[in-house]
């Protein structure tokens, strides 16, 4: 047979591309719940670190039953509304008019008492930056946060996923003295802001800090009413 | 007359990739993943034998493959069949060992990318049958492998002081517990990876003097 002329070339070349498809598709069909476990053991994982707590990616789901006391969703008035906190997807949130997101709450027990676990989401410099960010019961405090990004700058941007990054979070304020939401401002060395709401940028990190700093503004204005009515 | 399946020509083909003829370091192919995955023990033997899986099972199928295939189009067809087998490692390794492919992240991916899988394809699969190929997939893919997992134990050994996780060196050692150790930050590093590297072909060739070019 020859193997050569042109038209036996096109066929093999169709017949291949199609079965290789379909083994494709079918692979990543069937392992689609194993993963998505997998991706919900680590959302988990992020939930607990937020507020301190370490967990490995045997022990996360156990601890998390422990010690997340319950999540809900609230609208953008600070109702609880149906449905699980745990599946929505913050992107698809972002894409809608801000009084009809939906934003979820996750409550944390801890030593030093109830702690509120909100997730974040918004625009780095070179892709989409997250976190979750764990609020005082006074509605007020920081208690803890952690970062990730999809794609920032290893060293400079991608440094948000850091320790030392997120540590100066905690004990931040999101509300000034008399009540104003001022959120936290990612300050470079020098810029002139008040102490309780400042923490320090990234050296040649700046526009991943200023769009970390636009995604807390953004987030913290969405759960303002929530905040108000828990402060009540 | 029938070759035996492990005839002496056969067990060659699996034992000189590991040694005299290593992909590594002999014929200096897939160097960038040797750099990037060693820096500890474990990623470095997932991606180890990935690989292999990925060599061994390509082969075949070329192998299998070899007479039917239009010979315009044979390196496309190869890198078709090792993208898509890639795939299928990535999809698993995301469902079995999240952690692992996480920190594998992209290099997963570019073992499509490999010189060793293109070359073994092309120089052995579509030439030879698929027992052979296989064994030869196989014996790439461990001496690719092996070097890997020496260049890793010494990185996480000596960069960490862990070996696959577990601490070697007692933590009373280090002069941050008031000892007298510190860890070498530089072995974490990509250059340690390539001088590891380096090393290991020092030590090979001035064991075995017929691999030293006049």
């Amino acid at each position: 047979m020859d193997t050569n002329g042109n038209k036996y070339t096109f066929i093999y070349a169709s017949a291949m591309v199609i079965l290789v498809a379909a083994i494709l598709a079918i692979t990543a069909l069937k392992l689609k719940p194993a993963q998505q476990k997998n991706i919900d053991i680590e959302k988990k994982q992020n939930i607990l670190a937020s507020v301190g707590i370490a967990s490995t990616f045997a022990d996360a789901e156990s601890i998390y039953a422990e010690r997340i006391l319950q999540s809900y969703i609230v609208n953008f008035s600070g109702e609880q509304i149906e449905g699980q906190a745990f599946d929505i997807d913050l992107k698809s949130e972002r894409a809608k008019p801000e009084a009809d997101r939906r934003l979820p709450v996750y409550e944390c027990k801890t030593e030093e008492g109830t702690k509120y676990i909100l997730p974040v989401y918004g625009a780095g410099l070179w892709g989409p930056i997250w976190g979750y960010v764990a609020v005082n019961d006074d509605m007020n405090t920081l208690y803890g946060a952690v970062f990730a990004h999809a794609a920032e700058t290893p060293g400079l941007g991608a440094e948000i996923n850091t320790r030392t990054f997120q540590e100066p979070f905690s004990g931040k304020k999101i509300f000034d003295e008399t009540g104003n939401l001022v959120s936290i401002i990612v300050a470079k060395a020098g810029e002139n802001a008040p102490v309780e709401h400042k923490v320090d940028g990234i050296s040649g990190g700046t526009i991943t800090g200023k769009g970390l700093q636009a995604m807390l503004l953004t987030d913290f204005t969405s759960y303002k009413a929530f905040f108000n009515k828990k402060k009540q | 007359m029938r070759e035996g399946l492990f005839s002496k020509k056969n067990i060659g083909l699996l034992t000189s990739p590991i040694g005299s003829n290593n992909p590594i370091t002999i014929q200096v192919l897939g160097i960038c993943s040797a750099l990037a995955v060693t820096a500890q023990l474990k990623p470095a033997f997932v991606m180890a034998l990935s690989v292999t899986v990925v060599v061994a099972f390509g082969n075949v199928i070329i192998s299998l493959l070899r007479n039917t295939i239009p010979n315009r189009i044979r390196i496309i067809v190869q890198l078709v069949v090792i993208a898509a087998l890639v795939i299928i490692v990535d999809q698993f390794l995301k469902a079995f060992v999240y952690d692992v492919s996480k920190q594998l992240s992209v290099f997963v991916g570019l073992i499509i990318t490999n010189c060793i899988l293109m070359g073994r394809l092309e120089a052995f699969a579509l030439a030879n049958k698929p027992w052979p190929s296989f064994l030869d997939g196989i014996g790439n893919g461990a001496g690719y492998g092996l070097i890997l997992i020496i260049i890793a134990f010494f990185r996480e050994l000596l960069g960490s002081g862990t070996v696959w996780g577990f601490r070697i060196i007692p933590e009373s050692w280090y002069i941050a517990n008031g000892g007298f150790y510190s860890n070498n930050g530089m072995m974490i590093l990509p250059p340690m990876a390539l001088i590891t590297v380096g090393v290991i072909i020092w030590v090979q060739r001035s064991r075995n003097p017929k691999l030293q070019e006049k």
